[in-house]
């Protein structure tokens, strides 16, 4: 019906995406000014640690991961949770989803540039990140777990960067999107998601010489916490949209996220559980980085206070998801679930997961880490990052949705 | 069956090797192309030579490849320019050599915990023979102070510092195992960390990106991370270099006990076993039916630490 219609042109699209990007009242001036802040003092720390060396993070030879593997941990996972709002939207046709799965596919975009800047603020000597490119470094694959995780992240980020892209670019141009030119990937997008968490997993799963992550169960168990943690956070940018724009969100498609992250909660914490038992029911020489998180060992004690706020922020969302009025919005109480529960998983498969694997060393030592201020700035400046690249991915990507069912509304009425 | 393994590796490593001509020769003229250039830069085309040079020798140094992958001239022609390096950079005059394998050697290391007194004599010669960071106190050996009824060093301590040795103790010493089936080999993405055919476990400093991927795949704790740069006094610096052992490192990237590969592939023992007072040390030729390795391998007891890992250590305990 509207495929006759001229193409727009890729430079119109790009410069009226940039437009709407970065056009908003006071609230939305402040916040993109809050995040460049952020990026900028991230900016001069990391120029700091580059020049210095790692030795200006709080990381040590026995806790050798810190802030930077933890948080890229957890942002594997909401990119991967993405899917939960793919697979009903393009696979079940689910007409509610598909109005907001833009916006999961954007969380994914920003949660995937996070990861990529996280483990590039990681490395010791990021000018030689060209050794790993394959054709001119020496790309150690199958062999090395942290090969295929370059591989799936890089992969996935190009599929949830180019299919919405294509659908935008259609809509822009008020024609239908040709199905067998994108389902495809949404396909392979669904399987790439669970790829991508699963292989994260492995990286740490896969070592003998570390008893805390050497545990099958750790694969799984990030599914699941992803699954609830990727949603509540696509839920907060709802809520966030429908407060503060006039795009329509349907009060339907919260309950539907309701659903699946209580599910996938209830799921985790069970999972939890099962590893809780295992490591104290008969307590072994493997439990003590358990023992170490939970209870503190010899004197040790700086991830008890976060694991216990993390277990309890994790179960008061929990309950508040499984509990909640589900046939009314309220908009302040489910941004108060999502944000309980997002934390608690957040400190939970950050820190509360990284952390423990060190210590004690292979050794047997123990010793505390604690991120430097410098580490923290840097953190913040990736966060910062993310958050921009999702805003100015969903900002006009909105715009371009309603105005297409606008033209579609005006077109059918004028037939 | 395990020299056919070898042998096998090898024609990989060289079919490698024929593959990557044409890249290799394409990155040597590109990367002297811009060495020019850079130095022309540097310099605005005039004075200051010595500045220029080290500009143009770190920028082909940059864009050199994997070791494994040179060719015995591009080995010494990375010697060349490290040692270069060397005089313009800290005017230090170093010997560094890229010696090869010996064929038919294969190292193994024995300790002795019924003689070992904790001196911590081999760990002041490792720090010395292989230039390790005295800013941050690194050290490839670590002694553990035993209490009687354990064989495990983890539950040693590590880190006493009294007169030794101390009556109803003993001492157990750890370092990297060079294990045939390394978890950390398996573990890095650049292949920048390798088992030579003589066994030692190696690490190509210029290759290593700096992930830590092996060091938490290690369950010996046997690597360490230059967090910052390294420092050696200039008065204390051993000129006398191996590029995969005791060159200077920098700072970020990993570097291990490399058996004192510039020492034992002259035919010298390690500095650990060379300095030992008591004759704990034992290190040979598991090949060699007469070493001494094979003498204690054949005729102690022997064990060797986490055997249920699978990892397959070159390096044994045993007790008189």
């Amino acid at each position: 019906m509207m495929t006759t219609n001229p193409d727009k042109g890729i430079v119109a699209f790009v410069s009226d995406c940039m437009r709407w990007a970065f056009t908003g009242g006071t609230v939305f001036k402040i916040y993109l000014a809050v995040v460049l802040i952020l990026m900028v003092m991230g900016g001069v720390a990391y120029s700091r640690q580059f020049q210095e060396g790692l030795i200006v993070t709080g990381m040590t030879n026995i806790v050798s991961w810190g802030l930077y593997i933890s948080n890229f941990t957890f942002f594997v996972g909401v990119a991967a949770a993405a899917v939960m709002l793919i697979l009903p939207a393009y696979m079940l046709k689910d007409k509610d989803l598909q109005e907001v799965v833009i916006i999961g596919e954007g969380v994914a975009v920003g949660a995937l540039v996070m990861c990529l800047m996280f483990i590039t603020v990681d490395m010791g000597s990021p000018l030689k990140v060209w050794h790993m490119i394959p054709g001119i470094g020496l790309f150690n694959w199958p062999s090395s777990i942290l090969t295929w995780d370059v591989l799936v992240l890089n992969g996935y980020l190009a599929l949830n960067g180019l299919v919405p892209l294509y659908i935008l670019y259609c809509n822009y141009n008020n024609r239908k999107p040709v199905g067998w030119k994108y389902m495809p990937f949404v396909f392979l997008s669904i399987f790439w998601a669970v790829s991508i968490h699963m292989t994260t997993a492995f990286l740490y799963q896969g070592l003998p010489a570390r008893p805390f992550w050497n545990n099958p169960l750790l694969g799984p168990r990030f599914l699941a916490s992803a699954f609830a943690a990727g949603p509540a956070v696509i839920m907060m940018v709802l809520i966030a949209i429908k407060e503060q724009t006039t795009y329509p969100v349907d009060i339907n498609i919260f309950r539907k996220l309701n659903r699946i992250i209580v599910v996938s909660a209830v799921i985790n914490l069970i999972m939890l559980f099962s590893e809780v038992f295992k490591e104290f029911y008969n307590f072994t020489h493997h439990s003590l980085s358990a023992q170490y998180l939970f209870f503190g060992l010899d004197g040790h004690d700086s991830l008890v206070p976060w694991i216990w706020t993390a277990i309890s922020l994790n179960i008061f969302g929990t309950l508040l998801f499984a509990f909640g009025p589900s046939i009314k919005y309220r908009p302040r109480y489910l941004m108060l679930a999502a944000a309980s529960l997002f934390t608690g998983i957040w400190i939970e498969k950050g820190f509360g997961l990284i952390i423990p694997g060190f210590v004690p060393s292979p050794m047997g030592e123990v010793v505390d880490y604690t991120p430097s201020s410098t580490e923290i700035m840097i953190t913040l400046g990736v966060l910062a990052t993310g958050a921009l690249v999702v805003t100015l991915l969903i900002k006009p990507a909105l715009i371009i949705l309603r105005k297409h069912k606008e033209d579609a509304v005006e077109t059918t009425a004028s037939c | 069956m395990s020299s056919e393994n070898k042998k096998d590796e090898e024609m990989k490593t060289n079919k490698v090797l024929a593959g990557k001509t044409t890249r290799r020769n394409f990155m040597k003229n590109l990367s002297i192309a811009a060495a020019a250039g850079s130095a022309g830069l540097v310099t605005g085309g005039c004075a200051g030579s010595a500045t220029s040079e080290e500009a143009g020798l770190k920028w082909e140094e940059y864009f050199k490849n994997n070791y494994r992958l040179m060719t015995q001239k591009e080995k010494d022609e990375t010697v060349a320019r490290l040692v270069r390096l060397a005089k313009l950079r800290d005017n230090r005059d170093i010997q560094m050599s890229n010696q090869g394998p010996h064929e038919n050697v294969l190292f193994g290391y024995a300790f002795n915990i019924s003689r070992c007194k904790g001196y911590m004599d081999c760990v002041e010669a490792c720090v010395q023979e292989n230039n390790l960071d005295r800013k941050s106190k690194t050290q490839y050996i670590r002694i553990f102070e035993m209490d009687p009824g354990q064989l495990d060093p983890t539950t040693g301590d590590g880190k006493f510092h009294h007169e030794v040795p101390v009556d109803g103790k003993f001492y157990m010493g750890v370092q990297c195992f060079h294990c045939e089936n390394a978890p950390c080999i398996k573990a890095c993405p650049t292949k920048a960390t390798w088992r030579e055919p003589d066994g030692i476990v190696v690490v190509d400093y210029d290759w290593c990106i700096g992930c830590r991927y092996c060091l938490a795949a290690c369950p010996y704790w046997g690597r360490r991370f230059n967090w910052g740069d390294p420092q050696v006094p200039e008065a204390e610096v051993n000129v006398d270099q191996h590029y995969l052992g005791n060159r200077m490192r920098m700072k970020g990237v990993m570097e291990k006990c490399t058996f004192c590969v510039q020492r034992t592939r002259k035919g010298k023992l390690p500095a650990c076993a060379n300095a030992c007072p008591t004759g704990s040390r034992v290190f040979g030729n598991l090949l060699d039916p007469n070493s001494e390795i094979r003498f204690v391998l054949a005729n102690k007891k022997v064990f060797r630490f986490k055997e249920e890992l699978g990892t397959d250590p070159k390096f044994w305990y045993f007790m008189d």
